[in-house]
């Protein structure tokens, strides 16, 4: 087509100036003006929360909840859900574990974990994507076994005399900085370029939002669906690399029970849980909150029985809140214009007649 | 003979009456004086074009819809239904075209959900219930088991369910939806002789069709609308099929925007042999560039699966696609697009948008490759394409970043459109493509389709509205249950024509 109107019509009203997006404040910028101020408010009422010390196992404990947050901010967006992402954990920890018995180079394992956990993320995208079966069905099923492989790995037993030199450093830091930490800024800042400014972060959304549509707009969805599982395994295989590494000890249980944390974070950082809705910058303060609160409440001895009770009212709060407030607003505006069956006009005249 | 006397010359009131019903959505008005009688004892057909307002009227009749104005009369008392519970404790009852079933539970449970009968502690008394379904089955002389699941039930069976469950609440009224486009002709038999049961035991049934030869079996009486209206109401043998079809019809053309001539071009869109089992078969056609080739039809004879499969978002069975000599492999409508296909689907809300994203989002979603710099979106790229797009279509919104549910359905369609046009195609395959939209927008749509076929765009329009067809478009393809029953000429098509190689009616 070449640059002419095709149309010429009575419809002379000029399309509005295209403005720069004036976004009512939304769920994530919320959360994350709260982060903020949760943490200026801690750092100065929470006694050692301040500290480099304090900072660098912040960033230790925080770690796994954000890489594992970052693909699942993504599937989530999907309308789908990973709940296997603990167990993926566990399966890669203790794997390394095994083949560290087993004597290959350590460099060798660590790659060999990201490679497993793709693995064991197909397997979950195959049956969610291919397939067709629900994610939730299947990956609570994955759940359950690759906890259960993982336990057929190592028993009851850990691996524990991984070297210094990678321990060490995994737990290390140069002043300030702890030594993971420019890596995970880094993948951070890469989920967050893919989900914001890329085609495959627009299909994200759109297949969240109307998969339908999304098809009709020639987005591959199956494929879209199975690469997010298969990410979403690879990050669990880095984040058994670096449980193992951090704690120095493989096991088969490491990171039990850490999905409904991650999950949590996602929520709280303003996803929807019924898909096409978050932001990437929403979820990064979420895991941020859920964890500095948590540190906070462990610098103030609460127990860790209560940590929990924490986290799961933060889960309630984050799903009941967008909810009532769309009914406090959509309630505010019906309340505004008269009832429309009604015409408005007719009652206040009659009435004017029968005055005088 | 005697029972179409008794109908026509009975000094009781009509069981339901209907008066000068009228019904707007938005800008289009579904009814404008619409008209029907039904009198106990009587099965009186509907008949008319697609969007000639019969499905409204039903709803009205149904409660699901409240009329603008006009009355409900129901033994000539007035009476107005604010809910589909109202019109069915009035005694009127409606059998869908697909009842929908509860497939779980067993066809006693599904008849009387609800409202199931009780026996001590407030627990369901299976005994009774089934014993009362098997008594209806009885009364209406069909075999079916109460205790069997719904599941699996043919169409056929589940509507004889669905009637059941009508006599269980002691419906009157009957109004069946075109209840016979998906039954053999067994079936069909077997459902007439059921409501020629319920018509002798005083039922009245309103039954919708399009097949006339059904129509002049089972039907004493026959009223024809047309855009909403009451064209005519007459005793069935008193009525030929040509004359029912000339009043379906009788419309002048000469408000509709008509093409303009084009010289075809190349053949750019090949379709050879397309079958999808059960749905259509065989279907084989060309379209040349600058060409615009209507797809006529009546609703669910396959137009849609067509244009579906071509473009991949639905599958096929067998046959071949080609766009501009490049075959296109099954499901994959980014080989088609990337080929120079485009489709605008039928249900904008549920196919063409993605009703919680911007506006910008919907119209640069197919094109996010193409407007990315090494991969990236800014926005900014998006930003100017959706703009541009849509101020070439009109678009009237207030801010690009606006979801775009919140336009009105013109502009919603002319954002789809938009979302189209900016692929720039070859082949534009358009489903509806004026439904539910306003008149000076539907002038406009057709406007603009003369205009890319003057650029060379080949154009295929799938449509229900037959000015529309015979306004726009060079020739016409008729489908009839899933095959190409004609290709008009420009020269050769009427709205005459097309209904008979439609409906299959005799010339």
């Amino acid at each position: 087509m070449s640059t002419d109107t095709p149309l010429r019509t009575a419809d002379t009203a000029p399309t509005a100036p295209v403005t720069r997006t004036r976004r009512t404040l939304g769920w994530d910028a919320a959360i994350i003006a709260v982060t903020l101020a949760f943490l200026v408010v801690a750092s100065l009422g929470v006694e050692h929360f301040g500290t480099a010390r304090n900072f660098g196992f912040l960033v230790l404990d925080l770690a796994p909840i954000l890489l594992l947050a970052l693909p699942m901010t993504l599937i989530i967006i999907t309308g789908d859900i990973d709940l296997s992402v603990a167990s993926m954990v566990g399966l890669t920890s203790s794997a390394i574990g095994v083949m560290w018995d087993a004597g290959l180079p350590l460099e060798t394992i660590l790659v060999l974990a990201v490679v497993l956990g793709a693995i064991l993320g197909a397997v979950n995208g195959f049956f969610v994507a291919v397939l067709g079966l629900p994610a939730l069905a299947v990956t609570i099923g994955t759940l359950a076994l690759y906890r259960g492989l993982s336990y057929v790995l190592l028993g009851d037993s850990a691996v524990a005399t991984f070297p210094r030199s990678f321990t060490g450093w995994t737990i290390g830091s140069v002043g300030w900085m702890p030594n993971i930490l420019p890596g995970l800024l880094l993948l951070v800042a890469v989920f967050a370029v893919v989900l914001h400014a890329t085609p495959a972060g627009r299909a994200i959304y759109a297949i969240g939002a109307n998969v339908t549509a999304a098809a009709y707009a020639g987005i591959r969805v199956m494929r879209t669906r199975f690469l997010l599982f298969v990410t979403s395994g690879a990050v669990a295989g880095l984040v058994g690399a670096f449980w193992t590494m951090r704690f120095s000890s493989a096991r088969a249980d490491n990171a039990f029970g850490l999905e409904l944390t991650v999950v949590a974070a996602v929520l709280l950082g303003g996803v929807s849980i019924f898909g096409g809705k978050g932001s990437l910058p929403g979820v990064f303060a979420g895991v941020v909150l859920l964890m500095s609160l948590q540190n906070a409440l462990r610098l103030e001895r609460i127990s860790t029985e209560a940590l929990t009770v924490v986290t799961g009212s933060l889960l309630i709060i984050s799903v009941l809140l967008p909810n009532v407030l769309a009914r406090v607003r959509t309630a505010l505006r019906r309340r505004r214009p008269p009832e429309p069956d009604q015409t408005p006009t007719a009652a206040p005249a009659a009435q004017r007649k029968e005055s005088p | 003979m005697s029972e179409q006397d008794q109908a026509a010359s009975t000094t009781k009131p009509p069981v339901l009456a209907l008066r000068d019903a009228h019904k707007s959505f938005g800008a289009v008005q579904a009814l404008r004086g619409a008209h029907l009688e039904l009198y106990a004892g009587e099965s009186h057909a509907l008949v008319g074009e697609n969007g000639a307002g019969k499905s409204t009227l039903i709803k009205v009749l149904a409660g699901v819809h409240q009329p603008d104005s006009g009355t409900i009369a129901l033994d000539g008392e007035p009476v107005t239904f604010r809910s589909t519970a109202d019109a069915l404790a009035a005694g009127i009852a409606v059998i869908y075209q697909e009842p929908t079933l509860f497939p779980d539970l067993t066809v006693a449970e599904n008849i009387f959900v609800g409202r199931q009968p009780q026996g001590r502690g407030r627990t369901i008394d299976r005994r009774a219930m089934n014993a009362a379904a098997t008594e209806l089955f009885t009364r209406l002389g069909v075999p079916l088991h109460p205790d069997r699941l719904a599941r699996g039930l043919s169409i056929a069976d589940q509507q004889l369910v669905e009637i059941a469950k009508a006599l269980s609440v002691g419906a009157r009224v009957l109004i069946m939806d075109e209840p016979t486009a998906a039954l053999s002709g067994v079936e069909v038999d077997r459902l007439f002789a059921v409501v020629r049961g319920l018509r002798e035991d005083g039922a009245a049934v309103l039954f919708i069709s399009h097949r006339f030869s059904e129509v002049e079996a089972l039907c004493q009486r026959v009223t024809v609308m047309r855009d909403g209206q009451h064209v005519s109401t007459d005793l069935m043998p008193d009525v030929t099929t040509d004359e029912l079809v000339r009043r379906m019809v009788g419309r002048e053309l000469s408000a509709m925007f008509a093409k303009e001539d084009v010289p075809a071009g190349e053949v750019v869109l090949e379709v050879e042999g397309l079958t999808r089992e059960g749905v259509f078969a065989d279907v084989t056609f060309q379209v040349r560039a600058g060409e615009i080739v209507a797809l006529a039809g009546l609703v669910g004879s396959g137009r849609s699966e067509v244009v579906q499969s071509i473009f991949g978002v639905d599958r096929r069975d067998a046959g071949t696609v080609r766009v501009a000599g490049r075959v296109l492999p099954p499901n994959r409508p980014r080989a088609a697009m990337a080929a120079g296909l485009a489709l605008v689907p039928e249900d904008r809300r549920q196919q063409g948008l993605i009703l919680d994203l911007s506006i910008q989002r919907n119209i640069t979603l197919p094109r996010a490759r193409q407007l990315a710099t090494l991969g990236l979106l800014t926005g900014h790229s998006e930003r100017r394409s959706a703009a541009e797009w849509a101020r070439r279509l009109h678009t009237r919104f207030a801010r690009l970043a606006d979801p775009v549910a919140t336009l009105s359905g013109g502009n919603q369609q002319k954002v789809v459109l938009a979302k189209w046009l900016s692929t720039e195609p070859k082949v534009l395959i358009v489903d509806e493509p004026t439904r539910g939209i306003d008149v000076a927008t539907k002038a406009e749509v057709h406007r603009l389709m003369s205009d890319l076929a003057a650029r060379g765009v080949a154009i295929l329009a799938v449509s229900s509205e037959l000015p529309e067809v015979l306004g726009m478009a060079d020739r016409v393809l008729v489908m009839r249950e899933g095959r190409l029953a004609a290709d008009l000429p420009r020269a050769e098509a009427t709205e005459e024509s097309i209904i008979r190689a439609g409906t299959g009616a005799a010339a």
